[in-house]
């Protein structure tokens, strides 16, 4: 048996998932501490964990929340937080796009930055995979993910403000972006994408929540395929 | 914070729903039919386009110091970054970079 099954698949996903978690942990105790900390009560906070399950939106609601803005903004700024997943949604469709609807919309719910990274990742090098053995993949990625992230936000509503300041926890988002992102600099036109993606990412921080992070991504992209093209030319 | 539990609880809701839908935007409408080359040549860059404009802020201005750059958290990303392009290894990245990190504050007594 040389081919791979959606079960074997799941398996290789979970392994795969795996190292997020050391990422998700203490991401989610922190949303938990922080959350406990700004007054929400243990169902808000869970709620947010289980039924939003986007780290850097439920963190951009909480912050914006605690400095009273209105509702419409903060809605609207945890959501343009998550529209970066629109784009993950199209990547994968073409990967997924004939799995039935209720695999489509598990998939929708688990579509995290980490689960569509590795996912594509892997869908590239396995070109040969059939959906179910995709999709078998992908739920195995989510699964530690989905079961350390809720729980991990449980403890943290549970330790509240016991953790020491020393842990530095605020910085498991960055080091933890930048290692996801850092191996896919392979090629020129990735590295431009993502200079240009952090130059504007800092020239526009000054916009609202979410908006300068749009523009910036969106002009990242015309960069790195504009580059790909200019490429193709010479 | 003013807003009531029942406020919260609507937020919640909303950005539940709104997130499962961008979520599931393309993978639900779209289906299997092919998207044009261009747009797939743009969403190829889409994880290098996002991941730095969202990091880069939190790296030279971060919360814990109250948006002041310092030093020992630049050298941490630094290094994350440098680790993963190097050796094209996530959890390598995050060790390096934690790492770092620990070392920094560790060495400059915060």
């Amino acid at each position: 048996m040389t081919a791979t099954t959606a079960k074997s698949a799941y398996r290789t996903g979970v392994i795969d998932g795996l190292p997020f978690v050391f990422v998700a942990i203490p991401f989610a105790v922190l949303f938990g501490v922080v959350a406990t900390e700004a007054g929400l009560p243990l169902s808000q906070v869970m709620g947010f964990s289980v039924m939003v399950i986007a780290g850097a939106a439920q963190f951009a609601a909480l912050n914006m929340m605690v400095h009273d803005a209105s509702i419409l903004l903060i809605v609207l700024a945890a959501l343009a937080v998550n529209l970066r997943m629109a784009m993950y949604s199209a990547s994968l469709a073409p990967w997924l796009g004939k799995a039935p609807l209720w695999q489509r919309a598990f998939v929708a719910y688990l579509n995290f930055d980490q689960t569509y990274m590795m996912s594509t990742a892997r869908y590239e090098e396995q070109p040969d995979w059939d959906v179910p053995t995709r999709i078998g993949f992908f739920f195995g990625v989510a699964t530690p993910l989905t079961i350390s992230w809720i729980t991990a936000t449980l403890v943290g509503v549970q330790i509240g403000a016991a953790l020491p300041d020393w842990l530095a926890l605020d910085f498991a988002l960055p080091i933890t972006f930048i290692a996801l992102a850092a191996p896919m600099m392979r090629t020129l036109p990735h590295l431009v994408a993502a200079g240009v993606a952090a130059i504007l990412g800092l020239a526009l921080a000054g916009l609202p929540s979410g908006v300068g992070l749009l523009i910036a991504a969106a002009a990242a992209m015309g960069a790195g395929a504009a580059t790909e093209i200019w490429m193709e030319r010479t | 914070m003013t807003l009531t539990s029942d406020q919260i609880w609507a937020i919640i809701g909303i950005l539940a729903v709104g997130t499962f839908l961008i979520r599931f935007s393309f993978l639900g409408l779209i289906g299997d039919r092919a998207l044009p080359p261009l747009v797939l040549r743009l969403l190829r860059y889409t994880p290098v386009a996002v991941i730095p404009a969202m990091v880069a802020p939190l790296v030279v201005w971060p919360q814990a110091t109250g948006g002041q750059p310092d030093p020992v958290r630049l050298a941490a990303a630094g290094v994350a970054l440098l680790v993963g392009v190097w050796r094209r290894n996530t959890l390598a990245a995050m060790v390096a970079g934690a790492a770092t990190l620990y070392a920094g504050l560790w060495l400059t007594g915060l």
